[in-house]
């Protein structure tokens, strides 16, 4: 954007300059004269001066001085020199010799006197160039002061040429002298009319005008073809400036409709260099015509505010949807452009300023957010890790730690043979994830108070680096369970209490767990054997085999090894294995999987027999065919890779919804997505995931189709229809067709550092080797001085240290409290960085 | 011609027998007992010749005073095995927990005959392979295509009997006295034969030469019964506290600077030796003069004739006589056993004690041969501390396993961790490790990134002066860059004439932590591994070549860099920049959120949530990071759709202002990613 405007400053500084053909005297702003006749004398026909004559000793001028100074240098741009002419005491000359003369500046060309002017209407540099050129281009600026006189003029220029027609509250103002600057460039393409008259202004736009802020039209009078109509108009929106002036004319010199015959990527008009969106109505042969008219219509309401091209379809190939009709491409590089599909001409224009609007608030967003940034690199020492920082919140409370027995590298052998089971947490005292897992470790152990056979103990390898190391434990925080006799088990699920809670206790049971009696397996199922896990609510998984099928049986126990603490798991391979599983109408080798506590039971047929299919094949049996999803066990289904389906809910969902979505997923086994639901009672962050999608949370219950694995769009289910599975079916298939366009699209940033690092490299500035090869080069560098005893040396060397020590004030801010490596407890110094007195 | 050839061979094997080992230790000093400890817990096949009856026998003569200097801290507050080594300068690095000095004395600075008698239960607890009453006498090289280096090393003993070995590591120390020759030195005494009794200086006036600890030792001892003690040596006195190298003078040692610059009699000169004279009037008293003055008179006229410095300046310093004169100059390697062939060099200037080495401790003149222990000081001489025991255990460690990769192919040791360890990794050993501590800038950490940067291998006190021979001297792999772990004093603090104890020395804020004088950890990061070249120019005074970035982790009052403000965040924050990555940890419910809002996942999500490891973190727990403004609580939410969604942040607002806790918009952890 900034780099735009530059251009088109340049391009402007450009014209400036080429439209003062007058030669410049000499390389001094402002000329001194000896004397009027010698003014006089050397003044040149074709030569336009501004010239005040002054006593030699005259300190009242003095500020109008300055002025006249400041404005001598923009004045030469536009071919006036500026003079100071010494009046000798003893001159009575006209322009000497009257008190009066002394305090007016005077305009000549050539000789010729063309406009005095008192020196209070000079009052700045504003007001001296605007009245200066106002004088000069006398011809090209037309004054108005009724109403009649501009239209008089108008009628005069349809047809012919345009008008640039200005307000402005008082002359010598900022604005009148952008405007006659404006002038001074464009005043041979456009006619200038220019009024300080409230009346005009009223009389000339719609609403109620502010007086005091100047105005700008442009009149398409050259276009004008009818005399009884006045010319159309287009307003300058942002306020009068010299740049913005131009850029408005610019705007109002390009063409209305751009007729575009190639891809839209490659395009680049005015508009676009200007900062401004350009939209493309996309024609048709057929349509030719009436898109055209629609283009110029559009074009019309867009003046000033966004380019409009219209582009062939049938001469460019666009790979779009074939119902697109507008494209809208955004100045902004690397952004890609918007094909959509608008009923109206409206929505196109809404769409531009709309469009305008965001970005004007993005841009001042931007700005806010700079001076965040700037903020915030000063706040690289605030803690943003959100579980460091609420560890340390807590690191005061006194955690109830009695029930947790404290292992240590001379009782861990000991210990671990005192109890039937023995979990060990691995932890680091000083790293935050280890103290959070310690935090629920203790809810754990509270919770798990009076277990028998359950010995809950720790190890904090900050203290015991040998123990953790032998026991091979490389991260924290780990967590073990020891079997007298067994190898020990790692945990590797959520670092949740309950998650936590339910794999101690699945681990007090063998897994797989091998039932004697047909009782003993009906109880299981029914999920009331064993009693230690009677209070337990899982899935129970049964393998049943008959005593020949040694293969799929091994598998099983292998996957129960790996699957121990996670999943319930109990096998039975008696003689009547057989009827057992008929019973379910499968036959051994089989699985039999009760849910929800015995209510339904399923039975699969076994036909792999390798440990890693088994593994596979009850993780993916032990997932619902329409889960609520939740913090804890999204990861199971995200592993699926397909994407979501997802019913948001505000509490539980109607039996009705239920019925309709379980139909839908049961309908189709191996299906290509994941169907769930989630409470956002239980799961309140799904509002944070419907903010992010929608802005606001939309009426509930939503249902949306989550692209969470490829391309991130998120489609809405249309909500005035139905949530039946036929609906979903036909809204699924549209999807698919690519005939819906997303509500949102999940963000593909990468995660970079939130925020930089000090820069301690450049803060060094060490000597790049091969360009010093002086040691001594640079402070803080020199090498350390031979103890020879030389006194000269040792002094530069203890010189060094306040040198060292300013740099270090430049290059950050003094200190802010106590940290360091010896706590004062005065009150810190100016300086403050470095402490270590007590 | 065949026959002729079988003869010849013949008679070599029947001209001498050789004793055959892959490894040959000469010595069984601290470092050579050392380097025998890594030989045998690998099984290679080795000896170690010692020239005494048992270990140590530099210690069983010296110090002669016999108190060693080497700190020996019973208690620092911690179990931390490896954190405790950082204050136990006397041990051997062992499998076995009885083998710590602690269990030997209990005192801070230990007697020199425990030394010894921990060297022989070293040897004798661990079953080490050493041949006492063996001096190699000579060493020389037989070429062999065969052999490992090119050439066998042959070794002969007191005995003649020879012994044949693939490699060679050089243990035996600085042993033979440092002596100066000028006119009347044959009335001075040496340190190793010098009486310990302070009886015997009842009454004397005494001089010694030499500046160095033995010499301020012997001085200490005699202190109070002298009459005065003046010093001579050619630098001036070097105080360890100040330039924080343990063989400078040691405060224990320095009652005599006390009473020099407390009006006693005592004093220290600085001057040539070689320049000195001494000559012995009638009396027995020795008188100092000048070599110059001998010159140029005829020796035989007698003492009389003897110019002495008073004569021409009647305040000269050293005008008294003196009863005694004291040698205590040190001692050098010994280059007498090493056939011409090994190439054995001194090393130059005030190296020259030692024999020359390269940074991988392979001496310049031989592959193969290995210097360890003492005399391979020249590496770190007056930076470091590897010449001594508590700074060449390590270095001892480090050679061994550039061994066992050279000759082996067992690679150096590492441990892969997922990217989300990284932070956690470089704290834990910046905390405990002891190498890094006491050979800092010497030894350091590598992590060596793998692709993408999802993981990360990290090996273990690497002598950063073969840090661009990296892949070949460990057989591991640094193609995606690595990070450089060293600790370091502050360029300008250590020095012979530094005021060590000026007001605010010591920074306190992370911030301007590349200041920190006193030790602490530095981590280098390097896009590619630095080549010889980059290594050969690197900024004077920078142990490593300049990095594509550095960090100061900022010193601490208590070594203990835990802090998570001043420690670990800016840490995070530069190894996050490296990586251009973001390497906080989120709470599940996080997680759960960036899944379902974002593409892709940070680090501690994708490693942890996804991977079924996800941080629940107790109620307490995310009612913190809630009220930090660090986590967004949804449950307070009402339905009603209208809502304005930013009336939710008001409250939150209110919260937060109750509590006193400034506002920081949650957009850090979640909008800001959207941009």
């Amino acid at each position: 954007m900034s780099a735009q405007k530059d251009r088109w400053v340049s391009s402007l500084v450009f014209l400036l300059f080429y439209a003062c053909s007058i030669p410049r005297s000499g390389s001094a702003s402002l000329q001194q004269e000896p004397s009027p006749q010698h003014y006089f004398s050397g003044l040149e026909a074709t030569k336009t001066s501004l010239a005040f004559f002054t006593p030699s000793v005259s300190p009242g001028a003095q500020p109008f001085l300055e002025q006249i100074e400041s404005s001598a240098e923009a004045l030469q741009d536009y071919g006036v020199s500026v003079v100071k002419v010494n009046c000798p005491k003893e001159d009575v000359s006209r322009y000497c010799g009257k008190e009066n003369a002394l305090r007016k500046a005077f305009l000549f060309r050539g000789a010729r006197l063309i406009r005095e002017f008192p020196t209070n209407a000079l009052f700045d540099a504003n007001s001296i160039i605007a009245n200066v050129l106002f004088a000069l281009l006398f011809n090209e600026v037309k004054y108005v002061e009724t109403l009649t006189d501009l239209e008089n003029i108008e009628n005069v220029l349809k047809g012919k040429s345009n008008m640039v027609f200005a307000y402005v509250p008082a002359t010598g103002t900022a604005e009148h002298r952008a405007v006659m600057e404006a002038a001074f460039v464009y005043g041979t393409m456009h006619q200038f009319v220019l009024t300080t008259e409230a009346a005009l202004l009223k009389a000339t736009s719609h609403d109620d005008p502010d007086v005091s802020s100047a105005w700008l039209l442009f009149c398409h009078c050259q276009r004008a073809t009818d005399p009884a109509q006045p010319c159309r108009r287009t307003a300058l929106a942002q306020p009068l400036t010299l740049l913005n002036i131009h850029r408005h004319l610019k705007l109002m010199g390009a063409p209305l409709v751009t007729e575009v015959a190639e891809d839209p990527e490659k395009i680049s008009t005015v508009h676009l260099q200007l900062g401004l969106p350009l939209v493309f109505i996309l024609s048709q042969k057929e349509t030719y015509e009436a898109d055209r008219r629609t283009a110029e219509f559009v074009a019309w309401q867009l003046l000033g505010k966004a380019g409009v091209a219209l582009l062939s379809r049938d001469l460019v190939d666009l790979n779009v949807l074939h119902r697109s009709n507008v494209a809208l491409k955004t100045p902004d590089e690397g952004m890609p452009i918007q094909y959509l599909v608008l009923e109206d001409t409206d929505e196109v224009i809404t769409l531009v300023e709309d469009k305008n609007k965001v970005k004007q608030i993005q841009e001042d967003e931007q700005e806010e957010e700079e001076d965040e940034d700037e903020k915030e690199n000063n706040n690289q020492d605030i803690q943003d890790d959100q579980v460091v920082e609420a560890v340390s919140r807590d690191k005061k409370r006194e955690l109830p730690l009695e029930q947790i027995l404290v292992l240590t590298e001379e009782n861990f052998h000991s210990s671990l043979s005192e109890a039937a089971r023995t979990v060990v947490l691995f932890y680091a005292s000083w790293e935050a994830v280890s103290l959070a897992v310690l935090r629920s470790y203790c809810e754990v152990a509270a919770h798990l108070k009076g277990t028998p056979g359950v010995l809950l103990s720790r190890v904090n390898c900050w203290d015991w680096p040998g123990l953790c190391s032998q026991e091979n434990v490389t991260q924290f925080p780990t967590i073990r369970i020891y079997k007298e006799g067994q190898q020990s088990v790692t945990y590797g699920g959520m670092w949740g209490t309950q998650e936590l809670s339910s794999f101690i206790l699945l681990s007090q049971v063998p897994c797989p767990l091998k039932l004697a009696t047909m009782d003993e397996a009906e109880g299981y199922l029914r999920g009331e054997f064993p009693s230690e896990l009677s209070s337990h609510h899982h899935t129970s998984l049964l393998g049943v085999f008959s005593s020949a099928t040694s293969e799929a049986r091994e598998a099983f126990e292998e996957a129960g090894n790996i699957l121990s603490g996670h999943v319930r798991m109990g096998m039975y391979l008696e003689d009547d294995a057989l009827a057992l599983s008929q019973k379910y109408s499968v036959s051994p080798p089989a699985l039999l999987l009760a849910r929800s506590g015995g209510r339904s039971v399923e039975g699969i047929a076994l036909s792999k027999h390798s440990v890693q299919d088994m593994v596979q094949l009850i993780r993916y049996e032990l997932l619902d065919i329409f889960p609520e999803i939740t913090v804890p066990n999204l990861p199971q289904y995200l592993q699926l890779g397909k994407p979501f389906l997802i019913l948001f809910s505000a509490g539980d969902i109607s039996q009705v919804e239920s019925k309709e979505m379980l139909k839908l997923a049961k309908g189709r086994p191996q299906q290509a997505f994941v169907a769930c639901w989630l409470n956002l009672k239980k799961t309140p962050v799904g509002h944070g995931i419907l903010r992010s999608y929608f802005s606001t949370t939309p009426s509930l219950p939503v249902l949306l189709w989550v692209n969470l694995h490829a391309g991130g769009q998120v489609f809405k289910f249309p909500p005035e229809q139905s949530i039946t599975e036929m609906n979903i079916l036909a809204w699924l298939e549209r999807l698919q067709a690519g005939l819906e366009i997303p509500s949102s699209t999940l963000s593909g940033e990468d995660w970079k550092p939130p925020l930089p690092a000090y820069d301690f490299l450049q803060m060094m500035e060490p000597p790049v080797p091969e360009l010093s090869p002086h040691p001594g080069d640079s402070p803080g560098q020199h090498p350390p001085k031979s103890a020879g005893g030389d006194t000269a040396a040792g002094d530069a060397a203890t010189r060094e240290e306040p040198s060292q020590e300013s740099t270090a004030e430049e290059v950050g801010s003094p200190g802010r409290d106590l940290r360091g490596t010896a706590p004062r407890l005065a009150a810190r110094d100016k300086q403050g960085k470095r402490h270590s007195e007590l | 011609l065949g026959l002729a050839l079988y003869a010849g061979s013949l008679c070599a094997v029947s001209g001498t027998t050789f004793l055959y080992h892959d490894y040959c230790v000469i010595g069984a000093g601290p470092a050579g007992l050392q380097a025998a400890y890594f030989l045998q817990q690998a099984g290679r096949d080795y000896i170690v010749f010692e020239r005494s009856h048992a270990p140590g026998s530099f210690f069983a003569l010296y110090p002669r005073h016999r108190k060693l200097i080497s700190i020996n801290k019973q208690y620092t507050g911690k179990s931390n095995s490896e954190f405790n080594l950082r204050h136990d300068w006397n041990s051997l690095l062992s499998h076995d927990r009885r083998l710590l000095f602690r269990h030997y004395s209990r005192d801070f600075f230990p007697d020199a005959d425990t030394m010894v008698r921990y060297l022989e239960d070293f040897a004798s607890l661990l079953k080490l392979q050493v041949q006492y009453n063996t001096a190699i006498i000579h060493v020389t090289l037989e070429k062999n295509e065969q052999a490992w280096n090119g050439h066998y090393f042959l070794l002969t003993d007191q005995d003649r009997k020879n012994y044949k070995c693939s490699s060679l590591l050089v243990a035996a120390g600085t042993w033979v006295p440092n002596v100066v020759n000028f006119p009347g030195s044959e009335y001075v005494e040496g340190y190793e034969t010098v009486s310990i009794n302070p009886e015997d200086f009842a009454g004397q006036t005494v001089l010694i030469l030499g500046r160095g600890n033995s010499a301020f030792e012997t001085a200490e001892n005699i202190l109070g019964v002298t009459n005065f003690i003046h010093m001579v040596s050619r630098s001036r006195v070097r105080l360890s506290w100040a330039t924080h190298y343990v063989g400078d003078l040691r405060a224990i040692n320095n009652g005599l600077l006390d009473t020099y610059q407390l009006k006693s009699l005592d004093g220290l000169l600085e001057g040539d030796l070689e320049d000195l004279a001494i000559v012995k009037d009638k009396k027995g008293k020795l008188h100092i003069t000048l070599r110059f003055y001998l010159e140029n008179r005829n020796i035989s006229a007698g003492i009389d004739s003897i110019t002495l410095p008073q004569d021409e300046l009647d305040n000269f310093a050293t005008r008294a006589p003196y009863d005694r004169v004291i040698r205590c100059l040190g001692w050098k390697f010994d280059f007498s056993i090493y056939n011409r062939s090994l190439r054995m060099m001194p090393g130059k200037g005030n190296i020259k004690k030692y024999p020359q080495i390269k940074p991988n401790y392979e001496s310049t003149g031989t592959r193969g041969l290995f210097v360890l222990g003492t005399a391979s000081h020249s590496v770190d001489f007056r930076k470091s501390a590897g010449g001594f025991i508590h700074g060449f255990r390590y270095t001892a460690r480090a050679v061994h396993r550039l061994l066992e990769n050279r000759h082996h192919g067992v690679p150096w040791p590492s441990t892969v961790y997922p990217i989300t360890q990284l932070t956690n990794s470089i704290i834990k050993r910046v905390n405990e490790a002891s190498g890094l501590y006491q050979m800092f800038s010497v030894l350091a950490d590598i992590i060596l990134l793998r692709e993408n940067a999802t993981a990360f291998e990290y090996l273990e006190e690497y002598p950063t002066g073969i840090l661009a021979e990296l892949e070949m001297q460990t057989g591991r792999k640094a193609r995606n860059g690595l990070f450089v772990i060293i600790m370091e004093y502050g360029r300008n603090f250590s020095g012979a004439d530094k005021d060590v104890f000026y007001y605010n020395r010591a920074v306190g804020e992370a911030q301007h932590a590349w200041q920190s004088n006193f030790l602490h950890p530095v981590i280098y990061y390097y896009k590619h591994l630095p080549t010889e070249r980059e290594m050969r120019l690197r900024p004077p005074e920078w142990p490593l070549p300049r990095p594509n970035a550095i960090h100061h982790i900022v010193e601490d009052f208590l070594t203990d860099w835990t802090a998570p403000n001043a420690h670990i965040l800016p840490l995070r924050r530069f190894l996050e920049n490296c990586l251009s990555t973001d390497l906080r940890n989120f709470f599940a419910e996080s997680c759960f959120l960036f899944a379902f809002t974002h593409q892709k996942l940070p680090p501690s999500c994708q490693q942890g949530y996804v991977g079924m490891q996800g941080l629940v973190g107790s109620q307490e727990l995310r009612q913190h990071a809630v009220q930090a403004g660090l986590l967004r609580d949804y449950t307070h939410t009402h339905f009603s759709g209208d809502r304005p969604p930013d009336s939710h942040d008001g409250s939150q607002e209110h919260l937060m202002r109750d509590h006193g806790i400034p506002l920081r918009p949650l957009q850090h952890l979640v909008n800001a990613k959207d941009e």
